[in-house]
């Protein structure tokens, strides 16, 4: 077991972040804690990166129990990349190389492991530009080189995809995925994105209100856990209806309004369907695809996150949530009162 | 009345002549005080840049009791009137003075002091907000990447460094520029203690306009310059 959490508990005055939390984390694997904002993620994320003192309980590191005399020594193998993302106010080299300097790597190992590692978050030719010039999504991905580069047994990542577009957010999840095979490295991943949840790790934990309600693999989560993981997790474009089994060999869901959504899962009765907001197309007029499901509706909020933006659209009064780059905002002129168009796949429909 | 006005514009542009001269000439006299003003200046902000910067990291990045009342006195201090100060130091370090035995009065080591501590308190609340304002999250970065306390007390020091640097400057634009104590526990010795601010003050009362004047705009051109310099570095920097 490289970490474990033992009846570990954390109030901040009175509010309790984490309330007898049990959790282990095996070596290699990438583990997901999913729940929505204010479950305790962060903070048990911060007390696995021991930067945060559980108020009571206990925290085992490669078998060994955390204490004042380790702590310094035990953080050098575990380390965390945050929501927020923060860098230095220096070069991307020096952010980069800052975790080895303190290691008091050799200058020329240090050279050519931060070449290495900002070669797999693609930003090789970005050593020396200042990293607070970036973009939101270039300086996560060397936030995330800054982490991996160190090679620690453990990375802590809290949301982070969270607020990048599409294109810097699966750079992230390929990196994630390439240090875990290739590295060894264990991952604990904190999202609230249900999708993230599914599709990148091998094990998953619901957090509520400070407390682990569920673990398992994602199968086992997403197939048994039924109705109840849609209270966990903050998911736009879930939905209640009847499922019943097409000609097609597909599931069609008639959700209310008459609105009907055809997707690969095998389900049958009443059932909850998701959408990933980054899996929908909008589009101002109808085109041929080979996607099953094609939604008129009308744009009545658009939402500006940073580096994507979030447009709803109303549809027969379901409100969908589609995310794009401001670019195709741009382009396609979209505002809200425009009709629009969402097209998207049977299988990027997820129900249980 | 206008002919007065006439021969007083005379006398300062012959006054401005004479004051180019005296720069371009390098005159000794000129020098000697510019590079007094200088030393004595800088080794005040060097002094309050020493107990200065401790003190403002730990009002900056330390939570204590009692904290908000200390910062409180530093702010207010910032703007202490020179004279008033200078006439603490005097009576201080007056022969019959607390601090007589030292023998420091109408020295430049009693400038030196007496201007560390009136910038000590720029030194302190501006570098304190410096610190202050860098992102909580570095200290948490610099820790999760292996920081040990000096260490990430360090890092936020080198975050907080363009308004550090900020503070040093104004300290010593404020210690350059002052008259008050430079006069009062200096007492414009010639060739001694006397600086930019004390002798334009002197020479002025006595007449001599064109060496006021030429020491006007050395002591302008140190100020802007110096920040004109800083801004410059500071622009690179970001």
């Amino acid at each position: 077991m490289l970490a474990e959490l033992r009846n570990v508990s954390k109030t901040y005055n009175d509010a309790v972040a984490l309330d007898n939390v049990n959790l282990e984390i095996s070596e290699g694997e990438i583990f997901a804690l999913l729940g929505p904002s204010g479950s305790g993620k962060t903070t048990l994320l911060r007390i696995l990166a021991l930067i945060e003192k559980p108020s009571s309980g206990q925290v085992y590191f490669n078998g060994t129990k955390v204490t004042e005399k380790n702590i310094q020594e035990l953080r050098m193998q575990t380390t965390m990349v945050f929501q927020k993302t923060t860098v230095f106010n220096t070069t991307v080299y020096n952010n980069v190389a800052y975790g080895l300097k303190l290691r008091k790597i050799p200058e020329n190992t240090i050279k050519k492991q931060v070449s290495d590692f900002l070669d797999l978050v693609g930003l090789r030719s970005f050593e020396k530009r200042y990293a607070n010039r970036l973009s939101g999504g270039e300086q996560q991905r060397v936030a995330l080189a800054r982490a991996l580069v160190l090679h620690t047994k453990l990375v802590l990542l809290d949301e982070p995809t969270a607020n990048l577009d599409p294109r810097n957010a699966a750079i992230v999840e390929d990196v994630i995925g390439k240090a875990n095979r290739e590295l060894g490295t264990t991952f604990v991943v904190a999202t609230h994105n249900i999708f993230q949840a599914k599709s990148l790790p091998q094990r998953i934990a619901l957090l509520r209100n400070g407390r682990i309600e569920q673990s398992g693999t994602a199968v086992e989560v997403f197939s048994s856990l039924s109705r109840t993981l849609t209270s966990f997790a903050a998911v736009e474009n879930t939905f209640i209806g009847e499922a019943k089994p097409s000609d097609e060999g597909t599931t069609v869901v008639e959700i209310e309004s008459g609105i009907q959504i055809e997707t690969t899962s095998q389900v049958q009765g009443k059932a909850q369907v998701f959408i990933d907001p980054r899996e929908v197309i909008v589009s101002k007029k109808l085109f041929a695809s080979s996607a099953r499901n094609i939604l008129k509706g009308r744009i009545v909020e658009i939402v500006d996150t940073g580096n994507v933006v979030k447009v709803k659209v109303d549809v027969k009064g379901k409100l969908f949530t589609v995310q794009i780059t401001r670019r195709s905002l741009v382009d396609l002129k979209l505002q809200v009162g425009s009709d629009v168009f969402l097209t998207f796949k049977a299988s990027s429909v997820q129900a249980i | 009345m206008i002919m007065w006005r006439n021969r007083e514009l005379d006398e300062i542009i012959e006054g401005f002549s004479k004051a180019i001269q005296l720069i371009v000439s390098g005159d000794s006299t000129v020098l000697d005080i510019t590079l007094r003003s200088l030393y004595v200046s800088g080794a005040a902000v060097l002094i309050a840049t020493l107990w200065g910067i401790p003190i403002a990291m730990l009002l900056g990045l330390k939570n204590f009791r009692g904290k908000l009342f200390i910062k409180g006195l530093f702010n207010a201090l910032i703007g202490i009137p020179t004279v008033g100060l200078g006439l603490i130091l005097y009576l201080l370090i007056h022969r019959t003075g607390v601090l007589g035995f030292l023998h420091l009065l109408y020295t430049p080591t009693a400038i030196i002091i007496g201007e560390a501590v009136l910038v000590t308190p720029i030194v302190v609340s501006f570098s304190a907000n410096a610190m202050e304002s860098v992102s909580p999250e570095i200290q948490d970065l610099a820790k999760t990447l292996g920081a040990t306390e000096d260490q990430y007390f360090f890092a936020v020091f080198r975050e907080a460094f363009d308004g550090i640097l900020l503070a040093t400057v104004s300290s010593f634009n404020r210690a350059v520029a002052e008259l008050g104590v430079a006069q009062m526990v200096g007492g414009n010795i010639s060739g001694f203690t006397s600086v930019l601010t004390t002798t334009i003050a002197n020479e002025t009362a006595k007449g001599n306009v064109s060496l006021s004047i030429s020491l006007a705009i050395i002591l302008f051109l140190i100020v802007f310059g110096i920040s004109l310099a800083v801004n410059l570095i500071q622009r690179r920097r970001k």
